[in-house]
């Protein structure tokens, strides 16, 4: 090349712009190749207790819409299952998964040192809780969990799980329109795939471009990999918190549901139905303790989440449904005082997490003497 | 710098090597480093002083150039096409705040133009106040030195920047409770400061050639290397300059591959690493020595990634206006000591700091016949490492990384000299061996003292280095 040959920067520039729009378009026809499987978890790190959820750094962890990468970074995943070995599936919301709690904390953790043993097996509790509210999102955590041979699942579930304009809301729902289409036609589900709340992706959105979130998160998620290995830390436990509301408004609607009205029609416990009757593993329903307020307007509402009326016609009509159907069914919902809760009415402290504990193990071993 | 400004700095140097010639080349990249200077400018939690701060640069930047050039020299008509530039350029920021309804210059709205006009009536006045005093008296630039040293001192210091920034938010009404000592970023200052000393000590010794006021401002501002160098010459820098130059593709495409190399150091590499390099936090958590390690190998390689990639972005985008940016770092990691690490480690300051105080220093220590040679090398390394450690901030960990440094390079200096008359191997094999040995001790005994860089505080620093071995 002549040293003194002027530059030619439109042609550089259409050459490389060329290329990059190839390269870009070309990784729509990855679409179908599951990056999210593709994980240093289970192989060089070890895989983490609970799913990855958080946006703070600080806790070495983030939330992330591919569920094939949630359950490769889960230690279920890399854990062949023992001869011995009773294995339990906990199915359920942020009190599932434990916020503020450490992995020994939260309630997998304390049924794992409780040593128990069922069916003359010993008892392994898998964490399977994923923050945000919805059955749907739930269901379509169990429905991938089946996998991996579970003998017993324990649904912890509550009444915001239920309300129908939640179903399709909760983001990893939101974002997953394929899996959504797929329990829909698996389960006939009343759920229309074409939903606007679904975020179906455009062709830009399927290039090197328009996942460049995804993948990024992807790679992120790897190098928490290390963190979490070398730190044992999953999420950001601040000094302080907000603790949970005990002052309410006199408000006793929920979801804009009037307590002249009634919720039947309004929850969805076809989704729960699916979820119970998913494969012929056993399943325990555990209507999940609530944080029972004595403060202002208390005796509207329960909680935040609560107003009186609401959750006790949830409750009647959990268990007779429950009943109904045959669901092997326990009702903890005022198992613990309000003391033992955290920052929301349904997230417990260590002590409150451990009289949980006892009662599930309790479930448990019942369940199979 | 971010991305946007990257890419903003990119183009505008591809049009100005590919559109201006001669001295209209010098005059552009004066316009545009002093735009920057307002642009790279972080935000300041005090009113208006993202736009004083850039200008009080650019009045340091006019007041030693007058004082360091020859009687009448702003006369000339290259000089005062220079100073039309500056007064301009900050002129035209200010008037965004009478054009634009939102800051599109600076991140806050600029002071009134009347109180920016009293700024130039002020600054023309110490221009004018300190030349007269330079031409009499020869510690003036002694003065201005020592000035630069304190503003320096004081923005590396966290306790000073604290109590300095309670006094201006006191000065402001502005909340005092909330003052940090982070309020007063000056964008650059530690590498504008050393270029002003650098001028001013040439000048002092008589070394400085005349410089017109474009490229001598341009030098100082010089919008690629404005805030993580590296540290040129002035006399190197003009000179490029006066070259003829016209962008050839040969050009373009080495400082392309240059900035993308950059790029991907910077923000691939550097960015990802930084997600697991050690920091205050880790320390505390991680409690395991093998991955403590891990994490200060992340560390050693993320801070050498980052530096090095913003230096190749700098040298990269520099080559595009015809500045040939001198190397700041030639695999540093791979070097089989660590005299031989600091010679490719920030190459230009530590050339700028053996060239304006190990010199000078030896210099003067060597008055002290009575001395053994050993303790004058022992205080020659232990004061320039300190000053280095210093520079990157006034801290004890800073002061604990510099003396790591000084006595290592003592104790280097003492075995090289003990060990070259005893174990003289000729083996080729063992050489090639004796060299990894030495490549890999040095870099491990750099990245040990990478644990007082990463961290806060002393204690935690002490913890962290006995976790390492497994002690804690």
């Amino acid at each position: 090349m002549n040293p003194q040959t002027p530059i030619r920067l439109l042609p550089l520039l259409l050459k490389a712009t060329l290329l990059f729009v190839l390269l870009n378009f070309a990784f729509i026809f990855l679409g179908g190749f599951p990056l999210g499987k593709l994980s240093l978890y289970n192989k060089i790190f070890p895989g983490r207790e609970r799913f990855p959820f958080g946006e703070n750094q600080r806790g070495y962890n983030l939330s992330l819409f591919n569920l094939d990468a949630m359950f490769a970074a889960h230690v279920l995943a890399g854990s062949p299952k023992a001869g011995d070995e009773f294995r339990v599936l906990l199915i359920g919301d942020s009190s599932v998964w434990g916020t503020l709690l450490t992995p020994e904390q939260n309630l997998a953790g304390q049924l794992n040192s409780q040593n128990i043993s069922a069916c003359g097996k010993t008892v392994h509790a898998y964490n399977l809780g994923y923050p945000y509210i919805s059955l749907l999102q739930e269901l379509m955590i169990l429905d991938e969990a089946l996998q991996y041979q579970p003998d017993l699942v324990v649904w912890l579930t509550t009444l915001e799980s239920f309300p129908q304009d939640k179903q399709l809301a909760a983001p990893l729902v939101a974002n997953s329109p394929e899996r959504v289409k797929e329990l829909i036609t698996k389960y006939q589900l009343p759920l229309d795939p074409n939903d606007p709340a679904l975020n179906h992706p455009t062709a830009w959105d399927r290039t090197l471009i328009g996942r460049r979130k995804e993948i990024a998160d992807l790679i992120r998620l790897q190098l928490y990999g290390a963190m979490w290995a070398s730190t044992g830390v999953d999420q950001f436990y601040p000094e302080s918190y907000e603790p949970a509301q005990l002052d309410y408004e006199k408000d006793n609607e929920f979801h804009a549901i009037k307590p002249a009205e009634t919720l039947q029609g309004k929850l969805s416990f076809e989704i729960l139905d699916a979820g119970m009757n998913a494969a012929s593993v056993p399943t325990i329903l555990v209507n999940e303790p609530i944080l029972i307020s004595n403060g202002v307007n208390s005796d509207i509402r329960y909680n935040f989440f609560y107003p009186r009326w609401a959750f006790d016609e949830y409750r009647a009509a959990l268990a007779e449904h429950a009943a109904a159907q045959g669901y092997p069914y326990v009702d903890l919902w005022d198992l613990a005082p309000m003391t033992e809760f955290t920052n929301s009415g349904v997230h417990l402290t260590p002590f409150g997490e451990s009289m949980l504990a006892e009662q599930v193990g309790a479930s448990i071993q019942n369940f199979c003497k | 710098m971010g991305l946007n400004q990257i890419g903003a700095s990119i183009l505008t140097a591809l049009l100005v090597g590919l559109w201006t010639r001669g001295a209209a080349r010098g005059v552009f990249l004066l316009a545009l480093s002093a735009l920057a200077l307002f642009w790279f400018q972080p935000a300041i939690p005090l009113r208006s002083f993202d736009f004083w701060i850039p200008s009080l640069s650019i009045f340091l930047v006019v007041i030693v150039w007058f004082i360091t050039s020859t009687a009448g020299a702003w006369k000339s008509r290259q000089n005062i096409i220079g100073l039309a530039v500056i007064i301009g350029v900050v002129a035209l920021v200010d008037l965004t705040r009478y054009i634009f309804p939102d800051p599109i210059l600076t991140t806050t709205t600029p002071p009134r133009l009347i109180v920016v006009v009293g700024f130039f009536a002020l600054a023309a006045f110490a221009i004018a106040a300190f030349t007269a005093l330079s031409r009499r008296f020869a510690f003036t630039l002694t003065l201005v030195i020592i000035l630069l040293v304190a503003i320096l001192l004081i923005l590396k210091s966290p306790n000073l920047s604290l109590q300095l920034s309670v006094f201006f938010r006191a000065l402001t009404n502005r909340p005092l409770d909330t003052a940090s000592a982070l309020d007063l970023r000056w964008l650059g200052f530690s590498y504008i400061s050393f270029r002003l000393i650098h001028v001013l000590r040439d000048k002092q010794t008589g070394r400085l050639p005349e410089l017109s006021l474009p490229e001598f401002a341009a030098y100082v501002v010089f919008f690629p290397s404005l805030s993580a160098g590296p540290i040129d010459r002035a006399e190197r820098f003009a000179g490029d300059l006066r070259a003829e130059f016209r962008l050839t593709q040969d050009e373009t495409l080495l400082a392309g591959q240059r900035i993308v190399v950059g790029l991907f150091k910077k923000f691939v590499i550097a960015d990802t690493l930084a997600l697991v390099a050690l920091n205050d936090s880790l320390a505390a958590q991680v409690h395991i020595p093998g991955w403590m390690w891990f994490h200060l190998y992340a560390y050693a390689f993320q801070i050498y990634f980052d530096f090095s990639g913003y230096t190749d972005i700098a040298i990269g985008v520099a080559r595009l206006v015809g500045v040939k940016l001198p190397e700041n770092f030639t695999s540093p990691y791979t070097k089989p000591n660590l005299a031989q690490f600091w010679n490719s480690w920030h190459i230009t300051l530590t050339q700028w700091i053996r060239a304006y105080f190990f010199n000078p220093f030896n210099r003067w220590i060597r008055g002290y016949k009575s001395l053994p040679a050993w303790t004058m090398l022992l205080a020659g390394q232990l004061a320039t490492m300190l000053i280095i450690g210093l520079w990157h901030g006034v801290t004890i960990n800073f002061i604990f990384w510099g003396a790591w440094h000084g006595l290592g390079l003592f104790l280097q200096n003492r075995w090289s000299d003990f060990a070259k008359t005893r174990f003289a191997v000729s083996n080729p094999h063992m050489q090639t061996v004796l060299r990894l040995g030495g490549v890999a001790l040095t870099f491990h005994f750099v990245a040990l003292g990478w644990v007082f860089f990463a961290l806060s505080a002393p204690a935690l620093s002490f913890e962290t280095l006995m976790k390492l071995f497994g002690i804690h």
